[in-house]
């Protein structure tokens, strides 16, 4: 949980996670739903409160199929609207 | 301007279906069956004398001046304890009446020091009144015979029934020779603030005014001044009074510290306040206060405000005092430089929920309209933000059901992590009246708090959960209501979505969600749970009030929508008494939400994306706004630290103190090229600013503030800014520096846009408010008078939605290293980081925070109460001092994070609410073990209080934040 702050690299890194880790709550909390309910309500929570850049960091680090992440938040990646005219 | 005084009826006014027609001295007069013919006599003008009665407490009948005489009855009855009867016939004034009043009156003033001309009730006495009003003109008995008045004899020995002064209070004394035993202070503790500290020891002329066995500083007392305001002599004097004299003008103002947010009288001569004494017809706190808004307003003219704007390149460069305009111009230069530098999006601000909503308004429409963005937030992503998520999914709104006095018809009362004692203690009165009437109470809470058991109060069910289960408990509660038949049936058909709520039953019915299953996790008895799910579903009305106990966790919005669950199956939501009602943190948190301060939500909760909200806005404001929602908190913090987010203006909010584990804030401040402080302290995040612009004290400006019962208060200014303008004129002037007009020449004018902008408003203006005194929105066309409960007929949302709630334990978990679990509150004294309340006497009652542990955890390592133990997280470490204590449960410990010097938030970690990012302050896993010495982060920060606090031109050193 605690940052090495001087290494830009780490830091880039620790910020990634935490995202993964943020979309792992979400996903957390929608798994009780069935999930074609559960993975639209994924997806339109992290577009209805994460920023552009946010997103498109997440999609970035995230989209490749790399990095560890909640199924059920691996299978909203699709449905998280890019970041609009970038 | 004139000093406002209500009347005093004597009596309480009856609230009652039936009026009965009497006639006093000759005047027909229709009154509610049950008022007193005090009252009665007082509402058409007649004022009877009168010395133990005032209409906020329960008639007595001791001083026998208010006696009368009624046609058809012997003697002469006192008009407080007589109930006005239909055809009764009163004479209030008769040669007997006045012979009478006059012997008591006599006998009064015979024990009473006649000092009248240097007393500090001069001009504010009724016992003088009272002398005036029955004509006393000679005392025959003399002052030579036994009394309380004289410290000695004639004959120079000591008088047994003397009594000295006690000033041990900080903010009253207690003189009694100057009493009069009405006994008004007994039961004000009783009645009104309800914590009996008070009592009358002694019988006849011994009979004393006394703190229980010590004084009033030593005692019970929790110094809410209702004694004081009751007191019609000198007896209970404020202590400014008795310094500076009467007062000779007063304005209603609204109080800057909890959400409950009190109606003042602020009391002056001059610019100068005497003494804030809480407005009878203000309807959150109908006259009555705590020891913070009565009290603690002292900070608002301590030295330590900062009045000059200044401005420093490096943080570790001393501040430098410059005139308004080259702050102002220097920090909009920085802005559009960093702009320019990294990008539109690397700007933002956070907009303090002390502020009013006018101001709070201006700061997220500079983030939308000057720097183009919607990296706007408010404090309330610390504390209630999982209350708007909730709420607004579950039932439609992001607010609290019910007003604060629909407490008076619940029958079953669910405390839930909350501690309305101690945060919220004049809420917590009214809830305590109610609760002696004999509503039946259910507190769910980790710790044994003070509403569990206090006199003539006791908990039906505590259910003592382990911290961070809060859901599981909700849902065994649920599960209970469910599976044993609870449910009302026609409610749930009639208001919610049934294909939901039929989800939602089938999965709360499930074994893993019963008492027995959940108990493994909450260590509730099962049982327990059992009964008061029972209690809740049948004992009449429902009301659930609850606090930072249930938002502060990783599944803060889980709770708050298992709950409303729980409140929509039982039928406990849409009428007087019932409801689920988050009790605020901040005078004005409710208001810095309804303003728009979240990233993704304009004024109303409207969210950015919407085209046709933001077309509103846009034609109004004439800039295009971004549809994309901006950054949160603790978003704008990882961003800064990652490299993008770079600019920062801060409304009057302390970050590196109040928000969690500190190191990472302050590592994403430093990071940032540009931050500037809106505030009236030179605070712990200032350590970290470019740009300082003083802020305004409450008293100091006009606004209104938006308590947790959606309450629309004005705030009035009694004294100019010490600085010279109010935040609005600041970020007026930040804005135009930044190419953004924003042409208001006072708050009505802001609130009149706002009312423009935001349906739930459109009925609000400060004609309004002066009209009505107060109003809850929504207030518009559909109901002008503001609206006091919500989702009466059906939900805001149309229908209620039950969602489901599966519990999920926090990753935060206790192990080998950290076996024990840190949760965090606030206490009555101290207010929230502390900033204003320590810069008061309020510190008398709590000077530092401390760890409270149960004695069995203390014992296991060797630490008694005053020891010095280091607390270590995940997160980082800090020492304080240790207080063993029963209240907690083994296992778990706890502390407040008033004194920035302490560090609680060095413990706090990352974790925060699935939904809304709200911290989990309340769930930390710790170790605690003895110490001699303050942990590194201790001695840095002692360290950087100076050397980051240094003003060019001043001895340095007397500006930390930790100064008294």
């Amino acid at each position: 949980m605690s940052h090495d702050y001087h290494d830009p690299e780490a830091v880039k890194s620790a910020n990634l996670a935490r995202l993964g880790h943020m979309a792992g709550q979400i996903a957390d909390y929608f798994k009780s739903y069935p999930e074609e309910q559960a993975v639209p309500a994924i997806a339109a929570h992290i577009n209805e409160f994460w920023s552009r850049r946010m997103r498109q960091d997440f999609l970035a680090a995230f989209d490749a199929g790399s990095g560890e992440l909640h199924p059920l938040a691996r299978a909203a990646l699709a449905r998280i609207r890019p970041a609009a005219g970038q | 301007m004139s000093l406002i005084k209500e009347i005093d009826f004597g009596t309480p006014i009856r609230i009652a279906d039936k009026t009965v027609t009497l006639t006093i001295d000759g005047e027909s007069v229709t009154v509610p069956a049950g008022t007193s013919v005090m009252a009665a006599a007082m509402s058409v003008g007649t004022k009877i004398p009168k010395l133990c009665a005032t209409d906020s407490l329960e008639p007595f009948g001791s001083c026998r001046l208010c006696l009368v005489e009624i046609e058809g009855r012997r003697g002469t009855p006192a008009s407080c304890t007589t109930p006005a009867e239909d055809g009764m016939v009163v004479r209030t004034q008769s040669e007997q009446l006045h012979g009478l009043r006059k012997g008591v009156m006599e006998l009064y003033i015979s024990d009473h020091p006649l000092d009248c001309l240097t007393c500090s009730a001069n001009g504010d006495c009724e016992l003088q009144d009272m002398a005036g009003a029955v004509g006393l003109r000679e005392v025959r008995y003399g002052y030579e015979g036994e009394n309380h008045v004289f410290a000695k004899g004639k004959d120079g020995l000591a008088n047994e029934n003397w009594l000295g002064l006690d000033t041990s209070n900080p903010y009253f004394t207690y003189d009694p020779s100057k009493c009069i035993v009405c006994n008004r202070c007994v039961r004000a503790c009783e009645e009104v603030q309800g914590t009996f500290a008070l009592t009358i020891t002694g019988r006849g002329f011994d009979s004393r005014v006394a703190a229980g066995p010590t004084d009033f500083l030593g005692s019970e007392c929790v110094s809410c001044g209702a004694c004081v305001q009751a007191c019609p002599t000198a007896t209970l004097m404020e202590k400014s009074v008795i310094q500076m004299g009467q007062p000779e003008h007063s304005k209603i103002t609204t109080c800057a510290y909890c959400g409950v947010g009190c109606s003042f009288k602020a009391e002056m001569q001059g610019d100068k306040i005497v003494r804030m004494v809480p407005y009878k017809d203000g309807k959150a706190n109908e006259g009555h206060s705590c020891v913070k808004g009565r009290f603690a307003y002292g900070y608002a003219t301590h030295k330590d405000r900062i009045t000059k704007p200044m401005i420093r390149a490096k943080i570790t460069d001393p501040w430098r005092e410059v005139s308004w305009e080259e702050a102002i111009g220097h920090a909009a230069s920085e802005f559009r430089r960093v702009e320019a530098q990294y990008g539109r999006e690397s700007l933002g601000a956070i907009t303090s929920s002390r502020c009013t909503n006018e101001e709070v308004f201006l700061v997220q429409k500079l983030v939308r309209a000057a720097f183009r963005n919607n990296n706007v937030d408010t404090c309330a992503r610390v504390c209630h933000s999982p209350t708007g998520y909730g709420l607004k999914t579950t039932l439609g709104t992001s607010a609290g059901t019910q007003d604060f006095k629909s407490v008076e018809k619940a029958d079953v009362i669910l405390v839930i992590g909350a501690n309305p004692t101690d945060g919220h203690p004049v809420f917590a009165s009214r809830m305590k009246k109610r609760l002696r009437a004999g509503a039946k109470l259910i507190v769910a809470d980790p710790r044994r708090i003070d509403i569990v058991k206090s006199p003539h109060i006791k908990a039906e069910h505590h259910l003592q959960l382990k911290p961070g289960t809060n859901v599981a408990l909700v849902n065994a509660l649920a599960h209970v209501v469910v599976t044993e038949g609870l449910i009302d049936e026609a409610y749930v058909r009639e208001r919610c979505d049934l294909a939901d709520f039929e989800i939602w039953a089938r999965f709360i019915a499930q074994e893993v969600n019963s008492p027995e299953a959940s108990a493994e996790f909450t260590g509730v008895p099962a049982d327990e749970v059992r009964a008061a799910a029972r209690l809740y579903a049948t004992g009449g009305n429902g009301a659930i009030f609850y606090g930072l106990g249930v938002t502060e966790h990783s599944q803060g919005s889980t709770t708050v929508m298992a709950m409303a669950n729980l409140a929509m199956a039982t039928g406990n939501i849409g009428r007087e008494g019932v409801g689920i009602n988050p009790l605020r943190g901040q005078n004005n948190v409710q208001g810095a939400c309804d303003m728009g301060s979240f990233p993704h939500e304009l004024t109303g909760y409207r969210h950015v994306s919407d085209e046709g909200t933001r077309q509103i806005f846009e034609t109004l404001w004439g800039v295009s706004l971004d549809m994309e929602p901006g950054l949160r908190i603790p978003n704008m913090l990882d961003e800064a630290v990652g490299g993008t987010f770079k600019g920062l203006y801060i409304q009057g909010e302390d970050i590196a103190q109040s928000d969690p584990n500190t190191q990472h804030v302050t590592a994403g401040l430093a990071a940032m090229e540009c931050v500037v402080i809106q505030d009236i302290f030179l605070n712990e995040t200032a350590k970290y600013a470019h740009v300082f612009l003083p802020g305004s004290s409450f008293l100091e400006k006009d606004g209104t503030f938006t308590n947790a019962e959606r309450r629309i208060n004005r705030v009035r200014k009694v004294m100019e800014p010490l600085s010279g303008k109010a935040e609005w004129q600041v970020t007026i002037d930040l804005a135009r520096a930044l190419g953004y007009e924003m042409p208001y020449s006072h708050p009505a004018e802001i609130m009149d846009e706002i009312a423009l902008l935001t349906p739930s408003f459109a009925g609000v203006s400060y004609a309004t408010l002066d009209k009505l005194g107060s109003v809850q929105w929504p207030c518009n066309d559909k109901a002008p008078f503001g609206t006091p409960l919500m989702h009466v007929d059906h939900f805001v949302r149309g229908k209620g939605r039950f969602m489901l709630t599966e519990f999920v334990p926090t990753e935060e978990r206790t192990g080998a290293r950290f076996p024990l679990i840190l949760t965090t509150g606030r206490i009555l004294s101290q207010y929230n980081v502390g900033a204003q309340t320590r810069r008061t006497a309020n510190s008398t009652w709590h000077d530092e925070d401390v760890l409270e542990i149960h004695p069995f955890d203390a014992e296991n390592r060797g630490i008694k109460s005053g020891d010095l133990v280091a607390l270590a997280s995940r997160s980082g470490d800090i020492s304080l001092k240790a207080e063993v204590s029963e209240r907690m449960q083994p296992g778990v410990v706890y502390t407040t994070f008033h004194h920035a010097e302490t560090g609680a938030n060095v413990i706090t970690t990352d974790y925060s609410d699935w939904a809304t990012n709200c911290p989990e302050y309340k769930v930390t896993a710790v170790e605690v073990r003895r110490t001699n010495y303050y942990s590194q982060w201790q001695e840095k920060n002692r360290e950087e209080d100076v050397s980051l606090r240094r003003i060019a031109g001043k001895s340095a050193g007397n500006l930390a934040d930790a100064a008294e």
